[in-house]
This record gives structure tokens, sequence and C-alpha cells, in this order.
């Protein structure tokens, strides 16, 4: 499942950049530092022998999703609002240790559990086909009816954005 | 040289996914409460795919690709709830949104 050196070394900026986002008091850069983590995740995608899915994250996480949320954050001027100069160094000290002792214990509860499994028996080598075409014949033979029912709830989101977002007119 | 396993990729998971989390809990900007969210259901994209790998079956793809469908909707549907917000209280911290009413 790829070598070594280079999944230490994806692993490493991925972290990294999660970590600038969650630190960065910019909200652009915070959203510049997200589009780093999905592209490192995309070539851990491909390392996994996974093509179609690394495709499918570049394209519509670090495309579409983070352009939307770039467009949000420039639309508001969101990176100086008020309320951003006093966040999370402004929150209050015990929401801090509170947030600190809960994603330790996060992290504790999924090592013991990752330590318990007795780590995996070799690497899956299992060779399959995992092309686009055989995603896609996939997804429409075994999975038609989740395919059918993500079709309506994306128009049911479209819906819903377009009424949420409707101004009242005014005079 | 070890060889990189299941393990490395689902211990990778989850430090992002705590992370994620850790954002969730310290941020007061929505804008970046979504993004750790975002983070979060990549995480466990992530641990996904992993397993499809290690156990050669591909319905753990399939699954990603609808988990990335289902936080595109989210995400659409959560930022216009922002602006929304913003329009009517000129703010987006989640400490001064605590009325259900304008």
């Amino acid at each position: 499942m790829g070598n070594p050196i280079v999944f230490g070394i994806l692993a490493i900026i991925a972290i990294a950049s999660a970590l600038g986002m969650l630190l960065s008091r910019n909200a652009v850069h915070s959203a510049l530092f997200l589009v780093l983590n999905f592209s490192t995740i995309a070539v851990l995608y491909l390392i996994l022998n996974a093509p179609f899915i690394a495709m499918v994250q570049i394209t519509v996480y670090a495309g579409a999703i983070m352009v939307l949320f770039l467009f949000v954050i420039m639309l508001l001027g969101a990176e100086q609002l008020r309320g951003v100069r006093g966040d999370w160094r402004g929150s209050e000290r015990w929401q801090q240790l509170l947030a600190g002792v809960l994603t330790v214990t996060l992290l504790i509860v999924f090592a013991v559990v990752l330590f318990q499994g007795g780590g995996a028996t070799g690497s899956g080598v299992t060779a399959v086909d995992t092309s686009p075409s055989a995603l896609g014949l996939r997804l429409f033979e075994a999975y038609l009816l989740p395919f059918e029912l993500t079709g309506v709830l994306l128009l049911a989101a479209m819906i819903g954005v377009v009424v949420l977002n409707k101004t009242k007119k005014r005079g | 040289m070890p060889e990189v396993t299941i393990d490395w990729y689902v211990a990778l998971s989850v430090i992002l996914f705590s992370i994620g989390a850790l954002g969730v809990l310290l941020r007061r900007n929505a804008i970046i409460l979504f993004m750790s969210i975002e983070m979060m259901l990549n995480a466990a994209n992530l641990a996904f795919v992993a397993f499809a790998r290690h156990l050669g079956d591909l319905d753990g793809q399939v699954l990603v690709f609808f988990v990335i469908t289902v936080a595109a909707a989210e995400v659409a549907v959560g930022l216009v709830l922002i602006v929304t917000i913003f329009r009517t209280k000129k703010s987006i911290n989640i400490d001064e949104i605590h009325l259900m009413k304008g």
C-alpha cells in the first residue's frame, strides 16, 4: 500500500495543513490550507488504487466546494468580521480546556481500538478492478436506488438554497 | 524498511478527524466550523478507501462517492444559512447566534 517515505511525507503535509486550517486567523488562509489538505488526500487515494475517487476529490472538493467557501468568505468579508477578532483566543478558558480534554479522549479511544486489533495482516494486495467503468457498473447495478435518492437529495438541496436565498422585495 | 499497512492509513484518518473535531469545539467562526466538518468527512472517506483497498472490495469507494455527494449538498445549504443569518445579524460568530427568531 505504498512507499513508507512517500506516505510519511504526505501524512506530514496533511496534518500540517489541517493544523494550519485550525490555527490561522484569516478565514481565506484557512480555506487555502484546506485545499492543500484535500489535494494531499487525493494523492493518497491514487496510492490506494482509487483513481476515480481521487479525481472526484479534486474536482468536487478542492474545486467546487472550496470555491463556494471562498465565494462566501469574500462575499461576507468574513476574514475581518468583528466576531472573528475574539475567535478561539477569546473563547473562555474552560471551553478551551474542555475541548482539549475531549479531543485527547477521542484520540485515546481510537488508539485503544486500533491497537486492540493486533495490527493488520499484510498489505491488501487483492487485485480488484477499480477503473471508473467498474465503479460505474457497481453504482448502477448494486447501488441503483441510493444513487437515485442522491439525485433527489441534490434537487432538494438546490431548491432549498434558492428558497432560503430569496430576499423580500422592497417597495 | 517497514511496510505501509492499513493501520497507518487509519491512524492518519484518526488524527485528521480529531483535528476536525477540535476545530468544531474551539473555533467560533461559522465558516471555519463548516470547514472542520468537511475535514472530518474527509478523514472518514480516507478510512473507507483504505479499507476498500485492504479488503479488495469496491463497495468502499462507492460509499465515498455518496459521502462526497451528501457533503456537497450539505455545504450548499449550510453556506446559504450562514449568508441569511449574516444578513440579519451582521455576524457569523456562533456565540451570538442564540435566538430562533432574528
